[in-house]
């Protein structure tokens, strides 16, 4: 008895920075509709700007003005981010704002490092909590008290903010109509701001009031991202009971599982969610999106255009001077663009269902490293041929994406867009967890090309052939009647279904079809490379081909192509700098606010600038006329 | 006090309102008439700026607003009712009412909850329920005192019968009549020439996103046929 009672007062302190975390986000996607991915940065920011308060603030005092201070503290960074980067960006579509969002990930991250160092920080004892209290034979450790009085004292708290002051009800309303409140004379900047130093100052207090617990680490940023997600899905977003229930069952589940089931940890808080989403596809305490009540999508996309006569001479070109690299190029030069290449495949895997399906995936690598890892363990445990592997490896990462997809699609938008984050961190602790058969952390190694393949050369031309056969099968695609039917479905569900066409199925089709492809990028990636990693299922690859997709346009078909080349030159370029995250982040950050149409806008900007049609409407009305 | 010189307001490229002009003088009821999709209520948007209008200049109380965002428009004094009424459903009466609350303006009506539960009695009873717990007739009222709470002194009230019984039907456009006493400017769109009747004393009809007749009520009941023309369905 006495042990349970333990356990279940561990996971409600457990519970403790998971909620702050996820109400802070929640709090803020209520008003603003952006979901924060940068939020897991100021729960790390919170942690380590609280630890040297610490150093400097002593004894009993200094530790809980430390923790508070570090909250304000980061609900300035916040506020900088706000009005720094979303400000400019609030009417652009999602993608925009989650791309922005990322940037300041990465911008974060460097910072961090810079100023803290790599080493991980070991947190100072809260004074007066350093003891266990005895619970009959069971020991607690006291701060964890202090922790569940916490988040008590917060839910209390924004109770009674949201119900008992005129600023809460107006965030209320503002969640609902942010528009009419404006109307009534409420000036919105004002709220945004004030949610988004409230939302990121929770989750700096949450980062800093675990300190004791867990101390401060650079990992801490994208640690908490799943988990976080997983919490808002389950809970509801914006809901902030929600919120707290959902963080309560998963830590519960995370302490109980331990003691019984320990492989199953992080399995175990995916599969509530999967059951929840099954049954509640909105959430415990959540509601149903009401389609296009946000207003946030923008003008609707023009209508691709056929390829022209010109277009097909120019990939004639590309791809004759792509034959032709071996001849004068090095080897460094085949390596690069075979790796231009399979970035590119898999830019445009992604592409196909984010730009044609408008379905913002933000875990693709979960195919990506899941069609890796399938060729690597069927080579390692069968010792099956590379051709056999190959052939392999885009099935399983289909199957894959069979399983997530079916899940995902039930949803749209953000939700679609964590749900398939979360479920790539499921597929990337799978591999790091399970060290028997995938190696864990030390990967598998020795994954070599067969004879025929294995210089240079060859598997250049094995990508060349391979990789441009995938890319131009996807590009096929889109002029299909199935390519029509995916776009119709993004443009207008409703429509789309009303002339028969079975929406969720096609956007299914569609994500099994873009993570077969993507698993074939995958099995490129492993032979060329010899070796798999982890980290090619991290959040962090997954950001990769979206910010090539975002690099390129959304809205263009060869958007990915033009990103692909860009981002891996200036990969190569950047990573030779110490800080390249800060620069890539700024940059991102940058290309967002004054790019919005990506490298191919800017081409079309200049046509349009230097004589011929400026934009994409305006070329379609003078094709369609 | 409010007067709309040649404005043009699009829907992305659709070409909604054309070279609209109209104005209103303190102390009038004035109503937009028109057939549904006509742009009365793009013209009341397009003044709220809700949509704004691409060329063209609106001024209030010889102010320029054609600029000025939705907030600081309704801080000047102009309270909108928007046709879908837009009730915020998880909130109650009374929080909904705390939303529209403004401070008291010189010239205006000075609002409380207990005072617009005079003009309105059903909602009285009904204070702390949700939003979303009410009728049609109920949200039409609340959605009236809520921007009555920001003490207007002009009113923007988009298509104030719509999709209500008879008996409620009566009691806006007396509730209308009690704001016109009070001294509020009124515009409002409608297409109910029989309910414009009861309340204004002018109208403008609106087609194709153009005032096509202007008059007073008395002049346009005279004048069958612009009502064949316009109103007729």
């Amino acid at each position: 008895m006495d042990f349970f009672i333990v356990q279940i007062l561990t996971g409600l302190s457990n519970a403790a920075a998971l909620f702050l975390v996820a109400s802070g986000l929640s709090i803020i996607f209520g008003v603003t509709r952006v979901v924060n991915f940068s939020h897991g940065s100021f729960y790390m920011l919170g942690a380590f700007i609280a630890y040297s308060l610490m150093t400097v603030l002593p004894g009993f005092i200094g530790f809980w003005a430390s923790i508070l201070l570090a909250g304000v503290a980061v609900g300035v960074i916040g506020l900088i981010v706000e009005l720094g980067v979303l400000r400019p960006i609030y009417k652009s579509p999602e993608l925009f704002q989650l791309v922005a969002t990322f940037g300041v990930i990465l911008v974060i991250q460097d910072l961090a490092l810079l100023i803290w160092g790599p080493d991980d920080l070991i947190g100072q004892r809260a004074p007066g909590f350093e003891g266990v209290v005895k619970i009959g034979d069971q020991l607690l450790p006291s701060y964890d008290l202090v922790l569940i009085f916490l988040s008590f004292l917060v839910l209390g708290g924004l109770w009674f903010l949201f119900n008992k002051t005129r600023v809460g009800i107006l965030v209320r309303a503002a969640t609902q109509d942010r528009e009419m409140v404006g109307a009534l004379g409420v000036n919105q900047s004002w709220l945004f701001s004030g949610v988004f130093f409230l939302g990121s100052a929770l989750a700096g207090i949450g980062g800093a009031a675990q300190l004791p617990k867990g101390g401060a680490d650079l990992l801490m940023d994208f640690n908490i991202l799943a988990p976080v997600f997983v919490v808002v899905v389950i809970g509801g977003m914006g809901s902030i009971p929600g919120a707290f229930v959902a963080a309560l069952l998963i830590s519960e589940l995370n302490v109980f599982g331990v003691q019984f089931l320990p492989q199953s940890t992080l399995v175990l808080m995916f599969v509530v969610m999967a059951v929840v989403l099954i049954f509640r596809p909105w959430g415990l305490f959540g509601r149903p999106e009401i389609v296009g009540s946000h207003g946030s999508q923008g003008p609707p996309e023009a209508p691709l255009r056929a390829f022209s006569g010109r277009l097909w001479l120019a990939l004639a070109a590309a791809v004759i001077a792509l034959t032709a690299v071996p001849f004068f190029g090095g080897t460094f030069l085949q390596v690069l663009l075979a790796d231009v290449i399979i970035a590119c495949l898999f830019a445009t895997s992604l592409h196909f269902i984010l730009g044609l399906g408008g379905l913002v995936s933000f875990g693709h690598a979960a195919t990506f490293g899941g069609g890796a890892y399938a060729a690597a363990l069927l080579v390692q445990f069968s010792g099956a041929s590379m051709e056999l592997a190959m052939l392999f490896a885009p099935f399983a990462a289909g199957l894959l994406a069979l399983v997530i997809g079916w899940f995902c699609v039930r949803l749209s938008g953000v939700y679609f867009a964590m749900l398939t984050l979360a479920f790539a961190q499921v597929v990337w602790s799978v591999a790091f967890q399970w060290g028997e058969v995938t190696g864990g952390d030390d990967g598998i190694l020795g994954i070599w090309p067969s004879a025929w393949a294995s210089g240079t050369t060859a598997y250049y031309y094995l990508v060349l052939t391979v990789g441009l056969s995938g890319i131009a099968t996807l590009l096929f695609m889109a002029y299909t009647p199935f390519g029509y039917a995916l776009r119709g479905g993004r443009d207008s569900a409703l429509r789309s279904e009303a002339i028969g066409i079975n929406v969720r199925l096609v956007q299914w089709s569609a994500f099994i079809f873009a993570g077969f492809m993507s698993g074939l990028a995958g099995a490129l990636f492993v032979f060329a490379k010899g070796s798999i990693f982890p980290t090619e299922l991290e959040i962090a690859r997954s950001f990769d081909a979206l910010i090539i997709v975002f690099l390129g346009g959304v809205q263009s078909l060869f958007g990915p192509l033009a990103g692909g080349v860009v981002f891996t030159l200036l990969q190569d370029w950047l990573s030779r700098f110490e800080y390249w995250r800060l620069f890539l982040g700024l940059m991102i950050i940058g290309i967002v606010i004054l790019l919005p149409n990506g490298l191919v806008g800017v081409g079309q900007w200049l046509r349009g600038r230097f004589g011929g049609p400026s934009n994409k409407l305006e070329e379609a009305q003078e094709e369609a006329g | 006090m409010l007067e709309l010189e040649r404005i043009n307001t699009f829907y992305g490229r659709a070409h909604i309102l054309h070279d609209l002009s109209l104005s209103v003088s303190d102390g009038e009821v004035v109503a937009l008439l028109g057939r549904n999709g006509a742009g009365k209520s793009t013209t009341l948007k397009s003044i709220m700026r809700l949509v704004g209008a691409q060329s063209g200049r609106i001024t209030y109380g010889g102010q320029d607003i054609t600029a000025l965002p939705a907030h600081r428009i309704a801080k000047l004094g102009m309270g909108y009712v928007p046709e879908e009424r837009r009730i915020f459903t998880d909130l109650t009466i009374l929080e909904n009412l705390e939303v529209g609350r403004q401070p008291p303006r010189q010239g205006a009506p000075d609002w409380t909850p207990e005072k617009l539960f005079e003009l309105f009695p059903n909602l009285e009873e009904r204070r702390n329920n949700l939003g979303g717990a009410m009728s049609g007739g109920e949200q039409q009222m609340l959605t009236i005192a809520r921007t009555l709470m920001g003490n207007p002194k002009f009113l923007l009230l988009d298509e104030p019968s719509e999709g209500l019984a008879p008996v409620i039907v009566e009691q806006v456009a007396f509730t209308i009549r009690e704001l016109k006493k009070l001294g509020l400017t009124i515009l409002l769109s409608e297409q109910n020439l029989h309910f414009a009747k009861l309340v204004a004393d002018r109208a403008y009809i609106i087609e194709r996103g153009a005032v096509q007749y202007d008059g007073t009520i008395e002049e346009l009941e005279r004048d069958e046929a612009v009502r064949n023309a316009y109103l007729s369905v």
